[in-house]
């Protein structure tokens, strides 16, 4: 018995567009999300923005236009489960799900993994520290809660950071200093990128408007302090309780205290289900991070199993959703609600439109790749914050014969603690890589995420 | 010692949870994580080696943001919205043998 024809997994861009999609052309859907809405985290409670205390958009128009994705999905053919986490894909066909504490069984012909990204963990000595967060946690608290930083440092570099920068400036609650970590040299090496680029116009002019923004804030009110290539993180906790951050700018260290220190080195694909579905990952050196193997489709090598959106490959909101819609209308295409040569005939424009987008992310991946002290940290660096294992202990047990994630893992339990190696897995390999080991993707493996005993051992299997 | 919040004060909220015993007040959306940052810049709990940690990452992923909610242990606070009555507790390291 099947629940739906096409489960999808994420209500982010790209499952938005594909549930959309795949309803209109006449299939059933059923689609989970972890949060309460839909929305993915960049349109992280767009629905509900009117409720907000303060009640302004200081996020662009941009972030309010995905509200029509939201009100979208309200269609006959799609049903919702949210605040709904999957922890398992069987057979390419059936998924499970934790929802209010039970866990249920749902199937379908076809399963749709648009589970998105996470923020690249930015590691270094004293990243665990209260009052150090991501770039992204805050801009959370700005979206859901109206809650916004006071007199934080933002460091690091990506795309976000300059996006959360100017919103933090219009929300009024500008950031005391910029810390870059972008380097001139990076910026010059990216630039033959440059004519590629200009397929995606908008959002490259886009980028640039924030980027004066800042500048202009920077000057009107005089108090952005803004440091460029910088390196050497470390935060000390200061006896009132605020963070001592320190950094090397030009050749000098310098130290800034701040009640809130927030950190951005890009974003990588959210690839746990993916792993632990069983489907061929690959290690995309441009991105720094691994990425399920799919055809141009989104389909994987288990013909059942999609991937689309960041998930698949860091691109960006607009990508996902030609992802989303150019997956859909092939799974469609396989559920026979369409023939080939319609499904090829309405791909057309959002093929374009995918590679129109992705032609920028050349730019953006070399522009702000993450800096070398954050793949592989200095040694006395927490690497694995469930556990507590420092980069110190991960490179000895390398030198005793671990010689990859797993033997790591076996004499060190990183990757053992709650977060299932979402935080160090990626630090882990860049040590490994360090030391001259070149380590496969790591097993993800189900529950990936965790889920009481009693949960499973209640699970009633539905009948076939 | 109690810390200032990292972030700036808001209007005081209608929903009325207990941390630790202390009454909290939050608002309508509001996970318990945010709670916990709008009210104080503490360690919102410690580790098995007594480390202080805060919330992170605010979407599930990180587990650094763990509390225990209404009895129940190892919650995700970011993941869970803020109820009236809610009893919320910080983890306060290792539990040892004379510990429920």
């Amino acid at each position: 018995m099947i629940d739906a024809e096409l489960i999808i997994i994420g209500a982010g861009p790209a499952g938005m567009a594909a549930a959309t999609t795949a309803a209109n052309e006449g299939a059933t859907v059923l689609l989970f999300d972890e949060q309460p809405q839909a929305g993915g985290q960049i349109y992280r409670n767009v629905k509900n923005q009117s409720n907000r205390l303060d009640n302004k958009n200081y996020f662009g128009k941009d972030y309010l236009s995905g509200k029509k994705h939201v009100d979208a999905l309200e269609h006959e053919n799609i049903k919702i489960e949210y605040g709904a986490t999957v922890w398992r894909i069987e057979d390419g066909r059936h998924v499970v799900w934790s929802k209010n504490g039970i866990s249920k069984i749902s199937s379908a012909k076809h399963i749709l993994l648009a589970t998105g990204a996470q923020e690249r963990p930015v590691p270094f000595p004293g990243w665990t520290l209260p009052g150090v967060m991501t770039a992204g946690a805050a801009q959370i608290l700005m979206k859901t809660s109206g809650l916004l930083p006071r007199d934080a440092i933002l460091a690091g570099s990506g795309p976000l950071l300059y996006l959360i920068a100017v919103q933090m400036i219009d929300a009024g609650a500008p950031p005391k200093a910029l810390v870059e970590t972008q380097t001139f040299k990076k910026t010059l090496s990216a630039a033959k990128h440059l004519p590629n680029a200009l397929f995606a116009a908008n959002t490259l002019f886009k980028g640039l408007g924030f980027l004066r923004k800042i500048k202009e804030a920077k000057i009107k009110v005089a108090k952005i302090k803004r440091y460029t290539a910088c390196s050497g993180f470390r935060a000390e906790e200061s006896v009132d309780g605020s963070i001592e951050f320190s950094f090397d700018y030009r050749n000098v260290n310098h130290k800034i205290k701040t009640p809130l220190l927030l950190t951005h080195q890009g974003i990588v694909p959210s690839t746990h289900l993916s792993r632990a579905s069983g489907i061929s990952h690959r290690w995309n050196e441009t991105q720094k991070a691994f990425q399920p193997i799919t055809d141009l489709w989104g389909q994987s090598e288990t013909p059942t199993i999609h991937v689309a959106g960041d998930g698949a490959s860091i691109g960006g909101a607009e990508t996902a959703q030609a992802a989303g819609r150019l997956t859909a209308l092939n799974i469609v295409h396989h559920l026979g609600h369409l023939n080939k040569d319609e499904r090829d005939k309405k791909a057309k424009a959002d093929r374009s439109l995918f590679n129109r987008a992705l032609s920028i992310r050349p730019l953006l991946d070399n522009l702000y790749a993450p800096l070398p002290e954050f793949l592989s940290p200095p040694n006395e660096t927490i690497v694995c914050r469930c556990e507590e294992v420092t980069a110190s202990e991960i490179r000895q047990s390398i030198a005793e014969g671990a010689a990859g994630h797993r033997q790591v893992k076996t004499s060190l339990r990183n990757g053992m603690g709650p977060c299932q190696g979402r935080m160090c897995d990626l630090t882990v390999r860049g040590i490994l890589i360090d030391s001259g080991i070149n380590p496969d993707a790591p097993r993800a493996r189900t529950p990936i995420k965790p889920i009481k005993l009693g949960e499973i051992a209640n699970l009633k299997i539905p009948p076939e | 010692m109690k810390i200032d919040s990292r972030f700036q004060a808001r209007p005081k909220g209608n929903i009325s949870l207990s941390i630790d015993g202390e009454i909290v007040f939050a608002h309508k959306g509001d996970t318990v994580a945010t709670a916990l940052l709008a009210d104080s810049g503490n360690a919102s709990r410690k580790t098995n080696k007594n480390s202080p940690r805060t919330p992170f990452c605010m979407m599930g992923v990180c587990f650094d943001c763990l509390v225990e909610i209404n009895g129940s242990p190892n919650e995700q606070s970011c993941m869970i919205q803020v109820e009236e009555g809610m009893v919320v507790k910080r983890p306060k390291g290792l539990r040892n043998y004379e510990q429920k």
